[in-house]
């Protein structure tokens, strides 16, 4: 109860007209932010900063405006994915896999209002959970220690077999080739370079971003400009139908109990500092897939596995404000940006934050309610003017996609050398799209690789190279059991599915 | 005629004093702050901060603009003031420990400290090693003797890479305790200070390297008990009960500065108009409110003095960085 006073107070705080229009223009600012690609979360709210200063705004103004463009951001990256097939921002990216086909179903407005819900749902119950279980939620995330961590990495890894591909050598491969990219830059465990070449622009390692913008949409653009819109290809030709812009009651009812599900386990996922929304999306569909995919329709249009991944990174996003209020550690990029900015304000995240700024973070928890409101009735009406894009021809589509990208990735690293490596990722994505390559696996082993490699080094040296500290708490050998049964048990199963489809195609046959 | 040439030749005169003038006093024009990070870090908020406070004390005309060049740690960024920027005198960019230690292990190829002008500091964040609250440990001899006796058994954990200023700042410590292998020093490098206070709230870690300021609202909610501060003296305010390393016999200052550099070929007259400036925004009310606010400690070097800290401090690094096998 005392939370909940708490939380009226944080309403009084928030509910003044400054308040309120910070959250409203941070709310729609989020959405584009989130919705073009190469702009996401993260840059997002640190483009925002000097803006924040130039205002002159005071601390509680200033998270107001921020953590809006950070939840609206979230929303809008489910746009481009589910509209073009390009994520908006790395948590989007598992939206594509079952977004775009039901665009090109001509289902993009159900696809896009059941998306808003989704988000919706997972925020507002991560918001939820920031209020009630925030204090007992940090001693969840010291029970992770690099080995920990590490077991968590690999389950991430161990269930990507059969989600993006029927071919599961190609996402191991896809994967694999992730994590190489992910090896370039100087090394946190040595500080040697690796893979730089002594060019100095690579020893930060490869953003991203810049690889998730090359991969998707510069080679997007590669491939209708191989085809010159002539409708063969896969580019964006297919007459893509915009259907009706309203989710109708049955489809959200028969989505509810992943959006619930998924919720939940992308809250998890975004407590844990150093996961993040990425993997919260990630597993919330892996795992929603492994549940409910009976029929095998995920990745083909299937409405769950827009609404798992949407509701997943949103309760991610909630989430991982978790470790940074109590902690001061950021479990996220966007977080980390949010942190420096707290902290740039005088103000102390950790221990005593809610004690000693009680002002500060319960009108940040009412704000993000406020705005989470704000951003639902912002989003559903808007589908029906978001499906326009799909009307304009991709003859003049497809040059804005360019120079967005171009200009998005430019703008925030003010360097040439990003986009020379775009355009390499573009021609790779280009090649990768022509083999049947998925892609996002890739961009897992991008974001993931790194987190996962550092943890093993810490475990070991921390253990002086002793190998069984993997499997020296219970959490830790818990992590490994799921990891193995979601690695192992698709194998088995699939084999025997396979065999009784096989069996029955042959009675049919007979009969 | 004669008249005409007259003027004409007394314009001339005119404009050749004019030009001798310019020559001689430098006039800041459209000024501007490099931060060799993307918007957010600390480099950032020392171009911002800065540039706020110049404004306010009215130290330059108009604003200074901020630009933010990232990669390489900051390399990028010296690269190219060193290769297309260098006489540039109404540029400056922010540095920190970082950079020093960076320039000292070859980390930026091809570039080192003397390609730059070095302009002054505006404060520190001073260096301290903490443990958990419930640890053995309580004070720096025991963790020092701990490590002498069983090297393996402490692992120590900061937010910078291997050979990065939280390393080196234990390996500071170590070598003046005597340890002579500091490579037998356990370090673990996270990703940012906080992580790795959690996992020495967690057990994972025995001890904490980092800045004062990154460790602040833990040692307020007493998680974490700091066992020494690697400053000349004692800080103020909520710090003041802890011990200096000093005090304990390790004469070790660890501190993470805050300054600003300046293109190589910059003129001397605005080499000195930036060190005044620089001198002016540090002496501020202004300034001082925005150290206490993000927890920075006094550093006040300016011009000379603090060039020859960056020198000293890049020797000290490249010997240590020798030491520990970062650099042949």
């Amino acid at each position: 109860m005392e939370s909940l006073n708490s939380l009226l107070n944080g309403f009084a705080v928030a509910l003044t007209w400054q308040h309120v229009f910070l959250a409203l223009m941070g709310c729609f600012l989020g959405t584009i932010i989130g919705a073009l690609p190469g702009l996401g979360p993260s840059n997002g709210v640190a483009i925002l900063i000097p803006l924040a200063f130039t205002l002159g705004l005071a601390p509680t103004a200033a998270m107001i405006l921020l953590t809006s463009v950070y939840y609206g951001a979230m929303y809008g990256g489910r746009i481009s994915s589910i509209l073009l097939n390009i994520p908006g921002d790395e948590p989007a990216l598992m939206t594509t896999l079952d977004g775009y086909p039901m665009a090109q179903q001509g289902r993009a407005g159900e696809a896009l209002a059941l998306s808003g819900v989704a988000s919706f749902v997972g925020a507002f119950f991560a918001t939820w959970g920031l209020v009630f279980l925030a204090p007992q939620l940090v001693k969840v995330a010291l029970l992770f220690g690099p080995a920990e961590y590490f077991a968590l990495f690999t389950l991430a890894f161990a269930t990507l077999g059969g989600i993006t591909s029927k071919n599961q050598a190609k996402a191991a491969f896809a994967a694999a080739l992730g994590i190489v990219i992910a090896m370039v830059g100087v090394d946190g465990q040595t500080g040697v370079p690796r893979f730089t070449f002594g060019e100095v622009h690579l020893y930060d390692g490869i953003d991203f971003l810049v690889a998730i913008v090359g991969l998707f949409a510069l080679s997007e653009v590669f491939l209708f400009l191989e085809h010159r819109g002539d409708g063969t290809g896969e580019g964006k030709q297919a007459s893509v139908g915009i259907g009706r812009i309203t989710p109708s009651w049955k489809l959200l009812k028969s989505c509810t109990p992943t959006m619930l599900r998924t919720s939940f386990i992308g809250f998890i996922a975004g407590v844990l500092p150093g996961a993040g929304a990425s993997l919260g999306s990630f597993i919330s569909y892996s795992i929603e897939k492994k549940l409910v995919d009976k029929e095998g329709t995920f990745g083909t249009g299937d409405p769950r596995g827009v609404a798992a991944p949407e509701a997943g990174n949103n309760a991610a996003a909630g989430g991982a404000l978790v470790p940074m209020l109590a902690l001061g550690v950021p479990g996220s990029g966007t977080t980390a940006v949010l942190l420096a900015m707290l902290l740039a304000l005088n103000i102390t995240p950790g221990p005593l934050l809610f004690i000693s700024n009680p002002d500060v973070v319960w009108g940040l928890i009412a704000a993000l309610f406020l705005g989470n409101f704000m951003l639902l009735a912002m989003n559903i009406p808007m589908v029906g003017m978001f499906v326009r894009v799909l009307l304009i021809p991709p003859r003049i589509l497809m040059p804005i996609v360019a120079m967005i990208s171009f200009v998005g990735i430019y703008g925030i690293s003010g360097s040439t050398f990003d986009l020379m490596v775009m355009i390499v990722f573009g021609l790779m994505g280009w090649v990768l799209r022509k083999l049947d390559v998925p892609l996002v696996p890739v961009i897992l082993g991008i974001l993931l690789g790194n987190n996962m490699e550092d943890n093993l080094r810490r475990a070991m040296t921390i253990s002086d190279g002793d190998w069984s500290i993997l499997l020296s708490s219970p959490l830790a050998i818990g992590l490994w059991l799921v990891s193995i049964i979601g690695f192992v048990l698709p194998i088995l199963l699939g084999g025997i599915i396979r065999r009784r489809m096989r069996r029955d195609e042959v009675g049919a046959v007979q009969d | 005629m004669t008249i005409t040439r007259n003027k004409n030749r007394l314009l001339l005169a005119s404009l050749a004093l004019l030009a001798s003038t310019a020559l001689h006093a430098y006039e800041p024009e459209n000024t501007e702050c490099i931060a060799p990070a993307d918007p957010g870090g600390g480099w950032d908020f020392t171009c911002r901060q800065v540039g706020k406070t110049m404004q306010d004390i009215k130290a330059i005309p108009g604003t200074l603009q901020v630009t933010n060049m990232s990669g390489g740690g900051g390399g990028v960024a010296f690269a190219a003031v060193v290769n297309k920027r260098s006489d540039d005198n109404d540029l400056i960019i922010a540095a920190s420990a970082a950079t020093a230690t960076r320039l000292a292990q070859g980390a930026y190829p091809g570039n080192d400290m003397s390609q730059v002008r070095w302009l002054g500091s505006v404060g520190a964040d001073y260096g301290i090693i903490a443990v958990a609250k419930d640890s053995p440990v309580q004070s720096l001899d025991d963790l020092l003797a701990q490590m002498k006796s069983d090297p393996r058994s402490v692992a120590i954990g900061g937010g910078s890479a291997v050979g990065g200023w939280d390393h080196l700042k234990v390996l500071l410590v170590a070598t003046k305790a005597g340890i002579e292998d500091v490579r037998t020093v356990k370090y673990v490098a996270f990703d940012g200070g906080g992580e790795a206070i959690t996992q020495v709230l967690g057990g994972s870690l025995q001890a904490y390297t980092g800045d004062a300021s990154e460790a602040k609202g833990f040692v307020d909610s007493g998680d974490i008990r700091i066992i020494a501060v690697l400053a000349p003296e004692r800080l103020e305010g909520d710090f003041a009960s802890f011990p200096t390393a000093r005090e304990q016999g390790i004469d070790v200052v660890g501190a993470n500065w805050r300054g600003f550099y300046a293109p190589g070929g910059m003129s001397d007259e605005a080499y000195d108009y930036w060190v005044e400036t620089i001198g002016k925004v540090y002496a501020s009310d202004e300034w001082k409110q925005s150290m206490a606010d993000s927890g920075l400690a006094p550093l006040d070097l300016q011009g000379a003095e603090f060039e020859a800290f960056v020198a000293e401090s890049v020797s000290s690094i490249t010997d240590l960085s020798r030491q520990i096998g970062l650099i042949k």
